[in-house]
This record gives structure tokens, C-alpha cells and sequence, in this order.
């Protein structure tokens, strides 16, 4: 890899750079002996604590695999209760009528503002006090309601940012064509938002699977966190639950966030797009509050994923006009 | 309204704690996210290589989980105490710090390194040719301006981390979202009580995110 911060090394930068590398070898090596060390004296490394991860099925046909099909599932759900909230409300923030607009966007900024778990939180009280939902089913109701309000006010920034992201000409043309601004927003803009905004809809579920851990601890629910404890109390093994735990939600996200650069990338290239793109990087500013003040920059930060090219986008906001050139 | 009046010291206190865990989560996650994103550029190739997979295996682990391993991995098994032996409100409010600071960081680190990209190359060429090392290009050229380029994302990282400060009731630190949940069980009133702490994050955030973006605003770099 080179870079424009340093030269291609000559020989005394790569001697340096080889004494640097040992060098953090050495401190590297040092911390994994201390973890080792520490793991040995407590017996964490014996086999039989890991033993029921590799020969035991009944470690993921009775735990793991029913907790992270619990975790999937209030994912999935979430999502597709989000999509037509989020969509709703992100279309309503690029009204034309500041009674439809102004509502909207205190709801978005409202539920924006508010951690996850206190709509979790409120949501399984609210169930238990005024429905008859019963208390086996009410941890998924209560995971999946607090994930929906929090996750739909962030994907009507994702929309709104998927539409201000598609080249001006676009919506000049619907108009010039004499369509309404039903038809504009209906056979236009929002069908190609949708493929503008793929890759940012796939890297909010990353966000969203993350997140069903929390309703496990404090509400309950019994997903993947949870049957990790059931599991560690039966086969008493801590520390090896842990990391067999976090290496399947590692795999899971890791499979979530390739596909959405993989996406990216289509889209990006793709012929029959503008090329317009809410990328990835996008997700983790329109995930909070801030961007309140700001103006949405519909191409986020230059990507993380494809930072090559120093400068490869403009820090403040020019986004939407990069498409223009290619319609 | 008595049930403001009962428990104003203790949702203030709560608050309080949610503060604390912010800025000091905040504040090592800065320091520690910079370290990370300077590795990730520098051209050692290990040292790019561990700051690629600290990052991306801490952002694909949720936050609970390890919160949760601080407590009962690091505290458990591994006895990390933090200084604060026999003292449980102490080890477990700082193992939420490390926690915090540990996720948070990888988010700081992919912040830095996108405002490092905004920076013109024109500029590391320039210091280049002057003759200054990496470890010179990087602290007096481009660092600076890339820390005024990504004001507004860093923002947004600290609202981030100001939300999921509430995780930390996952081993029990008493803050905000725990003493929400202590309340809405025993008394009667949920709409009431879970409109004050929606409004007191609403007051923490709101304001973090108009004002620094604001000073984003003031200090990058125009080009």
C-alpha cells in the first residue's frame, strides 16, 4: 500500500520500519502472554471448556443457534416495520407544506435523540400495563417496537438523504414532463432512491442486529446474550462462551457490511443509475441527532471502505452534485 | 408532579452518572482513536494490520456484549479491578468506561481517518518535500487540519456514545436508563415517567449536537 503521507521506503525507512514492526511484535506478544497467562491460572483453556462448542451439538442446537435465530428475527422484523415508518416519514420531511414537513421532523429529531433502551424499556412497561400480550411473547413485542421507533426515524434520514442524493435534472425532468408531485415522488424519485439507498439500509442492520443484545440483558428477551448466559451456567464455561458468542455476531455483521459495500459498489458503477449513493458511511452520521443543524451530505463522508484516493469526496456537502455529470 | 419531587435527587443523580460516563468514555475514546487511525496510515504494515482488525472487530460486536464481558470476563476471570478492590459501584462504573472507550475509539478512529482523506494531497506532499518524517507530517500538517474537517462526525460519535451510555445498566451502573427502569416497575405512572428521561436525553444531546455543530462550522478548514 502507499500513501501520500510517507515515500516508498528506501533502506533505512525499511530497516526503521522493520525494528518498528518487532517492536510492536514484542508489546503484542507481551499482552497476548499476560491474557494467556491469566486464562491458565484460571483454567480457562482447558479443552473441556471448549470441548462442547466442537463436539457437543446440543451446545448450538439448544442455545446458539435458537438465540441467534431469535436475533434474526427481531432484526428482520424490525426492519421491515421500519421501512414504510421510515420511508413515510422521510418523504413527509421533503414536503412542501411546513404543516406536514415541521411535525415530521420534530418526530424524526425527537426519537433520533433518544437511546434505544428507553423506548425498549417503555415499550415492554406499555405492553404489560395496557395489552394482554403475554409475558412469553411481550420481551420480542417490547425488542422489536423500541428498535422500530429509534430505527425508523434514522432510516427517514437515510430516505430523505436517497432522494436530496439523486441529480437535480431528475425531478426538473419529472416536472417538465408535466407529472404531479405525487407521480414525481412515486415514479421517479423515490424508485431510484431505493437503489441509492440500499447499501445505508444494509448497514443499518448491522446496527439493528447489535442492538437486539440489549433488549437480552434488560428486558429478558431471549436472544443470542441470553442463551449465552444459560449456556455458561450449564457448561460452566465463561470466558470461551464469550468468544464463541462474539465471533458468530463478527461473522454475521461482517456478512451484512461486505454486502453492503458490495452494493455500494454496483450502484455506484451501475449504467442504468445516476450513480447517486447513500454509502455505508453515511449510516453512523444520520444514526444521531447532530446532523440537525448540518445539512445532509447525501454521500456521507469519503468512504471508509474505499478511501483510496485521498479526497475522493468533499467534506461539506457536495454530494448530490456529483451525479450530475453522468444523466 | 409528586413523583418529581420524590425522586428529583435521584434522576439528577442518574443524569449526573450518564454525564460522567460520556465525557470520561469520550475522552479516552479520543485519545485512543487517535493512536488507532495514526497506526492505520502509518507504514508499518502490523501496526496498519492491527488497527484493521481492532476496527473492524469491535464495530461488529455489539456494545452489550461487551459491557457484559468487562463485567463478568475481565472482572471474573481475569480479577481486573480497576483500583477499585471491594469497591463493586466503582470497578463496575469504570469496567463501563473501558467498555465505552474501547467501542467508541474504533468509531473515532474511522471518523479521523476519513477527515485525513479530505485532506488535499498536495499538503503531505508539501511537507514531504520539506523533509518532514511521517510521524511530523502527520502531527503538525495533517492531523490538525483533518481534526477541523471532522468536527461535525466526531459530534455525532459522542451523541452516539452520550445514547449508548445506557448499556452501562446492563451490570448495574446507576445511571439514567437504570433508575427509568427502577421507576416505571414501582410506580404508576409510565407516560409521566418515561417523558422525563426521554427529555432529559433530549436536553444532553440537542444542544451537544447545535453547538459543536456550530464550532464545526467555525473551524474547518475552507477550500
Amino acid at each position: 500500500m502507499s500513501s501520500v503521507l510517507y515515500d516508498a521506503p528506501g533502506p533505512r525507512a525499511k530497516a526503521r520500519n522493520v525494528i518498528y514492526s518487532v517492536l510492536f511484535l514484542v508489546v503484542l506478544a507481551l499482552g497476548v502472554w499476560w491474557v494467556a497467562d491469566k486464562l491458565e491460572e484460571k483454567n480457562q483453556l482447558e479443552w473441556a471448556l471448549w470441548e462442547p462448542f466442537f463436539t457437543d451439538s446440543q451446545a448450538w442446537t439448544t442455545y446458539l443457534l435458537p438465540g441467534l435465530g431469535e436475533t434474526l428475527k427481531a432484526a428482520g422484523l424490525s426492519l421491515l416495520i421500519a421501512l414504510p415508518l421510515g420511508a413515510l416519514f422521510g418523504i413527509a420531511r421533503l414536503s412542501d407544506h411546513a404543516w406536514v414537513r415541521v411535525p415530521a421532523g420534530a418526530v424524526v429529531e425527537f426519537f433520533r435523540a433518544i437511546p434505544v433502551l428507553i423506548l425498549m424499556l417503555f415499550a415492554n412497561q406499555f405492553y404489560s400495563e395496557y395489552t394482554g400480550i403475554d409475558s412469553e411473547q411481550r420481551p420480542l413485542y417490547a425488542v422489536v417496537t423500541g428498535l422500530v421507533l429509534y430505527n425508523a426515524a434514522v432510516l427517514a434520514e437515510i430516505v430523505r438523504a436517497g432522494i436530496l442524493s439523486l441529480p437535480r435534472g431528475q425531478s426538473e425532468a419529472a416536472k417538465a414532463i408535466g407529472l404531479r408531485k405525487g407521480q414525481m415522488m412515486g415514479t421517479v424519485l423515490l424508485p431510484q432512491a431505493v437503489t441509492a439507498m440500499l447499501p445505508a439500509i444494509v448497514s443499518q442492520l448491522v446496527v439493528i442486529v447489535k442492538d437486539t443484545a440489549l433488549g437480552g440483558v434488560m428486558i429478558g428477551f431471549s436472544e443470542l446474550l441470553i442463551e449465552r448466559r444459560t449456556l455458561a451456567s450449564n457448561y460452566s464455561n465463561v470466558f470461551a462462551s464469550f468468544i464463541v458468542v462474539a465471533v458468530i455476531y463478527v461473522i454475521v455483521n461482517f456478512i451484512l457490511t461486505s454486502l453492503a459495500s458490495w452494493l455500494e459498489r454496483i450502484v455506484r458503477r451501475g449504467k442504468r443509475t445516476t450513480g447517486a449513493v447513500v454509502g455505508a458511511a453515511a449510516v453512523d452520521d444520520l444514526s444521531t441527532g447532530a446532523a440537525a443543524g448540518a445539512p445532509v451530505t447525501p454521500d456521507g463522508v469519503p468512504g471508509a471502505e474505499h478511501g483510496d484516493g485521498p479526497a475522493d469526496g468533499v467534506p461539506d456537502g457536495g454530494g448530490g452534485g456529483e451525479g450530475d455529470g453522468r444523466t | 408532579m409528586d413523583i418529581i419531587s420524590e425522586y428529583d435527587s435521584q434522576i439528577l443523580d442518574a443524569f449526573w452518572v450518564t454525564v460522567k460516563l460520556t465525557l470520561l468514555s469520550g475522552l479516552f475514546s479520543l485519545v485512543w482513536g487517535t493512536v488507532l487511525a495514526g497506526m492505520r496510515v502509518s507504514p508499518v504494515p502490523l501496526m496498519r494490520g492491527f488497527g484493521a482488525v481492532y476496527v473492524n472487530v469491535v464495530r461488529n460486536i455489539p456494545l452489550t456484549v461487551i459491557i457484559v464481558f468487562c463485567a463478568l470476563g475481565l472482572a471474573d476471570v481475569f480479577g481486573v479491578t480497576m483500583g477499585a478492590r471491594g469497591n463493586f459501584d466503582a470497578q463496575y462504573f469504570r469496567l463501563a468506561v473501558l467498555g465505552l472507550s474501547a467501542y467508541t475509539s474504533a468509531f473515532v478512529c474511522e471518523a479521523l481517518r476519513s477527515g485525513i482523506n479530505t485532506v488535499p494531497v498536495g499538503q503531505a506532499e508539501a511537507a514531504r518535500a520539506i523533509g518532514l518524517s511521517f510521524t511530523q507530517v502527520l502531527r503538525l500538517i495533517v492531523l490538525p487540519q483533518a481534526f477541523r474537517s471532522v468536527v461535525g462526525p466526531l459530534t455525532n460519535v459522542l451523541i452516539a456514545l452520550t445514547k449508548n451510555t445506557t448499556v452501562a445498566a446492563a451490570i448495574g451502573v446507576a445511571e439514567a436508563s437504570l433508575l427509568m427502569k427502577e421507576m416505571i416497575e414501582n410506580e404508576a405512572q409510565l407516560l409521566l415517567i418515561s417523558a422525563i428521561f426521554a427529555l432529559g436525553f433530549v436536553v444532553l444531546t440537542l444542544p451537544t449536537g447545535l453547538f459543536l455543530g456550530w464550532v464545526g462550522k467555525k473551524v474547518a478548514v475552507r477550500r
